[in-house]
């Protein structure tokens, strides 16, 4: 672009992108949510003390991805035979030919994207809530957690377990690993973390940050 | 809760002559190109997407064919080799008097996707031609098909631990069949047509309405 002079954005207006009704912004306070009329979606709502909240989850999230993923997970004993495996054994059990495609998905699905997420959000959190300037490439950071939103599958995997179990219960005697509980316990932690994040305001402050 | 101050009937970005970024919410004037916080195209709406929607949706549905006819699962026992399709591991189940695991495995891996390709179809559909289905339910079916779209994924999960634990040497052993690899594609590319759509569509169709009344 030639012109110098740099667009305003309109900060007075919130748009719903689901069905692009505009209005005029109100913020909410603390505890309380803006949504919208037309399709209910909550846009904006802020919780007090959020980020540290956020960094405290995310950090336990860290540790127990990373341990549930090596320690045992199940195991199983039929007349003698006994077999047990991690996560990771279950993620990489598509190993035969054209199927390693699929144990690679499956484990980025299970592991990395959540993992990834988690990490982002602390490396753009950290700064904002330590009042100091953004990250370098804060912005495209949290860009990469939003899309990888969709991708992060651990609650899924939660799921699956359930109905693999109910299958297998009566073949064989199930017993949970250590592994089996962490993940229990991760995957509630990744949900409310999730929720506790209001997208809205971690943009408007790196956006205030930038400018200033 | 609070709700967003507003008072009269609710109007569109559009027609503000606004634009707001689809990944920051932040609002621009409709000349702006791209959004100087995140650097996003901004698009007051994206026509294209009906192709993208499409295009996904075709390969989705292409994918989903051979995931109904390869086997899932291959388990192997001392005595034999049996190989079960999704459908075929079902009815088997139901002999065996599992009908409650049967009804789950049938409703997470034919009903669910199958609900799936005409519900985005539905949508694809509704927003070129005028729909008997209001505005407010076509938006709760779209949320619905992006949240549920994702959980299909269980079955491939089910799949990967069963073969990965079920390894008894020669007891009996597991192993994944060329239809998860198809399902599990299948699921991905729904999950992408889906996001394509852009739902903001919706509710032009509406204004039309009101404009030729």
């Amino acid at each position: 672009m030639t012109a110098s002079v740099a667009p305003i954005p309109r900060t007075d207006l919130i748009v719903f992108l689901l069905c692009d009704a505009s209005y005029w912004l109100a913020r909410p306070g603390h505890g309380e949510c803006a949504f919208c009329h037309r399709c209910h979606t909550v846009l904006i709502m802020p919780r007090r003390k959020a980020g540290l909240q956020i960094i405290a989850l995310s950090v336990a999230i860290v540790i127990l991805i990373t341990a549930a993923a090596i320690f045992p997970f199940l195991s199983i004993a039929v007349a003698g035979a006994r077999n047990s495996v991690s996560i990771l054994d279950a993620a990489l059990a598509f190993s035969d030919g054209p199927l390693v495609v699929l144990s690679l998905a499956t484990a980025a699905l299970i592991i990395f994207v959540p993992l990834a997420r988690v990490l982002l959000s602390l490396y753009v959190l950290v700064p904002i809530v330590m009042d100091r300037p953004p990250a370098p490439h804060a912005t495209q950071a949290f860009r990469l957690a939003e899309a990888l939103r969709p991708w992060s599958m651990a609650e899924i995997f939660a799921i699956g377990c359930a109905v693999a179990l109910v299958k297998i219960s009566d073949l064989a005697d199930v017993s949970f690993g250590p592994a089996f509980w962490m993940f229990a316990i991760l995957v509630v932690l990744v949900v409310v973390q999730d929720n506790f994040l209001c997208r809205w305001s971690v943009w408007n402050a790196l956006s205030k940050t930038a400018k200033s | 809760m609070e709700r967003v101050e507003q008072d009269g009937e609710i109007i569109n970005a559009r027609d503000l002559g606004v634009v707001a970024c689809t990944r920051c919410l932040q609002v621009w004037p409709q000349e702006v190109q791209t959004c100087a916080r995140c650097g996003r195209r901004l698009v007051q709406r994206d026509v294209k997407s009906l192709q993208r929607v499409w295009a996904w949706w075709i390969v989705g549905l292409m994918c989903y064919i051979p995931a109904n006819l390869y086997p899932m699962l291959r388990t192997r026992t001392l005595f034999y080799v049996q190989e079960d399709t999704i459908v075929g591991g079902a009815i088997e189940l139901i002999h065996y008097g599992n009908v409650g695991i049967a009804l789950i495995i049938l409703l997470a891996s034919v009903a669910i996707p199958m609900g799936k390709f005409m519900a985005i179809a539905f949508l694809a559909f509704s927003v070129t031609r005028p729909s008997a289905i209001s505005q407010n339910q076509r938006q709760m079916l779209y949320e619905v098909v992006e949240y549920i779209g994702r959980w299909s994924m269980s079955d491939i999960f089910v799949v990967a631990i069963l073969s990965s634990l079920v390894q008894l040497k020669i007891l009996v052993a597991i192993n994944p069949g060329l239809a998860s690899l198809f399902f599990a594609l299948s699921v991905i590319f729904t999950m992408l047509s889906a996001q394509a759509f852009d739902s903001r569509m919706i509710w032009d169709a509406q204004q039309q309405g009101k404009g030729q009344k």
